[in-house]
């Protein structure tokens, strides 16, 4: 069985996308929807958490999209969590069910799960970080025996902003899973933690010596959220990040991505901190 | 068959014809005062004392808007389009053929373009040596591109007075020549000729760089912070005329065109500029570089270093279009010699405070 990327490396192009059948929209805030697409029958995906796919809607454009399911559990299908944020996702959050979009990758490098064995886990998200990040706490739950203490903090602008609830409350049951939350504007019936995610970490236990974090967010979330990590002992190449850029191509030709020298759809979107902290381009 | 060929300027005409009676010939053209490659359908079409085009033969491989596929927009009859031409580009500057070796490295590593590829291998470069400075603006002697690039021609040729020397540069260009039948092989007078003409081209190509290439990567790194980039920023106006002219400038976008009816759409790729507002924003509107001194410094490190760093090759070839084409006079000479000339004057500062 092929996996998709070699498929797309064989096309006469490798901007020709390969067709996927949507087989399941659903709801999952006001503004995301959960999509599952089916590969045609002889591929398979076959990708790290973090990576991404450049997914076409025909006869509007192209946008690159993280892959939100696990390696784990994108066998015959995977799932694309998707906001509503401009021209081509607005068309997207239309489509129904039996709708023929166009996938090409998974492109790019995701999270290193080899490296993330034996430690603790740190998972970070702000708003729809969590859609890539899901991918690495799902795998991570399934092979749950790998890794340490799983920690997952997760803050988004006011309650009803949470994705994937069931399963937020399927971890947060878990004994061996710490779920935090946050929100910037509580409702009424919140009684949890206000502010952005970084306030979190006053509650969060770590052991610097043997935790990885993986810290997915807004432009505007990762410098304070990796102070905190460092105020915590953690070392910087034991922090992960993830970043989300313009990409036309996603082969590192278009240009559109480039943190100073380094292409992200290439190098990225997952890197170690230690390869990125000193560019300028990467943080705001 | 000698690796060097003479060609009688009196057999130019039939060499062109020739050529133009196998090929798309692309050539140096007199257009409205100013030159560019243009299709060409015979010698009389051309002028071989051509000074700068306005695009770079670039545009003869990489079409300024250029079709990658076609489909349907239910998703079903996705063709990618991949059309060559058998193609001669005719005349090509020096500094232009080094820019066509950077963008055989990028279009072919870890993903291969088969776009380019396939216009690149039906595509012949018949350089042309050039004997003097051909802009005010260029500057190719200091980045070293006054040298054709040997990797990338398939002929080479020297304007000799009376002949052309054409200079043998891959099998493809050998074939050329003898299927050609109209040049005969240089004889040691011709080489010695050939010697001279290069010997004494020299003068003719100032140095206009303060530092020397080889400086470029570590004087824009150490520059990041320099007040230089807002000194751009404040005057650019961010046109993207400097990248559209630019033969070493290749970013592009993708965007798609459907017909009237929402049944067919065929999706295109575009120049690009990073020069322009929306270049690196995402959706929801956030700009990862929305100041064009962060955007002028971008194009001046990709040129400087970044393209160093990747690709072996400074990405500035120093044919000086930019700078012609810049409404407000920013020119890559100047930028590199501020920047050496801030960088001697704060080391001085330095030194003197040190006891």
């Amino acid at each position: 069985m092929k996996t998709l990327l070699e498929e797309v490396r064989n096309k006469e192009s490798i901007y020709v996308p390969v067709p996927a059948r949507i087989v399941k929209v659903e709801s999952i805030t006001e503004l995301e929807k959960l999509f599952t697409l089916a590969l045609p029958n002889d591929l398979r995906l076959q990708h790290e958490p973090g990576q991404f796919v450049q997914l076409t809607v025909f006869g509007v454009g192209e946008a690159p999209i993280s892959i939100t399911s696990s390696p784990s559990r994108s066998q015959g299908t995977f799932e694309l969590a998707i906001r509503k944020v401009g021209d081509l996702t607005n068309v997207i959050h239309g489509l129904t069910p039996g709708r023929i979009v166009g996938v090409r990758g998974p492109f790019g490098r995701g999270f290193p799960l080899a490296r993330f064995r034996g430690k603790d886990l740190l998972l970070v998200a702000g708003g729809c970080g969590m859609a890539p990040l899901r991918s690495l706490i799902n795998q991570v739950l399934d092979e749950r025996g790998n890794y340490g203490k799983v920690q997952i903090l997760y803050g988004v602008k006011s309650p009803a902003e949470f994705m994937f609830k069931e399963e937020l409350r399927r971890w947060a049951q878990r004994s061996d899973v710490e779920l935090h939350l946050t929100v910037d504007a509580p409702d009424l019936g919140w009684n949890a933690c206000v502010g952005y995610v970084a306030s979190l970490f006053p509650e969060v236990k770590v052991d610097p010596r043997n935790t990885v974090a993986a810290i997915i967010g807004p432009p505007v979330m990762y410098k304070s959220v990796i102070a905190q990590c460092k105020a915590k002992g953690i070392a910087d190449g034991n922090l992960w990040v993830s970043f989300e850029r313009r990409m036309r191509c996603g082969v590192g030709k278009c240009g559109h991505c480039q943190m100073n020298h380094i292409y992200t759809c290439q190098r990225g979107p997952a890197f170690m901190y230690t390869e990125i902290k000193g560019l300028e381009e990467a943080f705001v | 068959m000698s690796s060097f060929n003479i060609l009688p300027k009196a057999k130019f005409g039939d060499w062109v014809s020739w050529l133009t009676e196998r090929y798309r010939v692309f050539g140096p053209k007199p257009t409205e005062g100013q030159y560019t490659f243009s299709v060409i359908k015979s010698a009389d079409d051309i002028d071989f004392n051509y000074t700068q085009t306005i695009l770079s033969p670039k545009k003869c491989i990489v079409p300024q808007r250029e079709l990658l596929y076609s489909y349907e927009t239910s998703g079903m009859r996705v063709h990618a389009v991949i059309e060559s031409l058998p193609t001669v580009i005719l005349g090509v500057h020096t500094c232009d053929q080094h820019a066509i070796r950077l963008f055989d490295r990028i279009f072919s590593h870890s993903f291969t373009d088969q776009h380019y590829r396939s216009q690149r291998e039906n595509t012949l470069i018949v350089g042309l040596e050039c004997l003097r400075s051909c802009s005010e603006q260029s500057f190719c002697r200091s980045m070293g591109t006054t040298s054709p690039a040997t990797d990338v021609f398939d002929l080479h040729m020297i304007d000799l007075g009376e002949e052309y020397c054409v200079e043998i540069g891959s099998a493809r260009g050998r074939q050329l020549v003898a299927e050609f039948r109209g040049m005969f092989v240089a004889s040691d007078a011709d080489l010695e000729h050939r010697n001279t003409v290069l010997r004494n081209k020299w003068d003719s190509f100032p140095y206009r760089l303060d530092c020397d290439v080889t400086d470029l990567p570590e004087l824009v790194d150490g520059a990041l912070e320099s007040s230089h980039w807002q000194e751009l920023g404040d005057i650019c106006l961010a046109c993207g005329m400097c990248t559209q002219v630019c033969p070493t400038c290749y970013c592009f976008n993708i965007e798609d065109h459907v017909d009237l009816r929402l049944q067919r759409g065929s999706r295109y790729r575009s120049w690009d500029s990073c020069q322009i507002n929306e270049f690196a924003m995402v959706a929801g509107g956030h700009n990862f570089r929305q100041k064009r001194a962060a955007r002028q410094r971008h194009r001046f490190m990709r040129k400087a270093k970044y393209q160093y760093d990747a690709n072996d090759m400074v990405g500035c070839v120093g044919c000086g279009r930019c700078a012609t084409a810049c409404l407000v006079h920013i020119a890559p000479i100047t930028t590199f010699n501020e920047l050496w000339r801030r960088k001697h004057v704060a080391e001085a500062q330095e030194a003197k405070v040190q006891p």
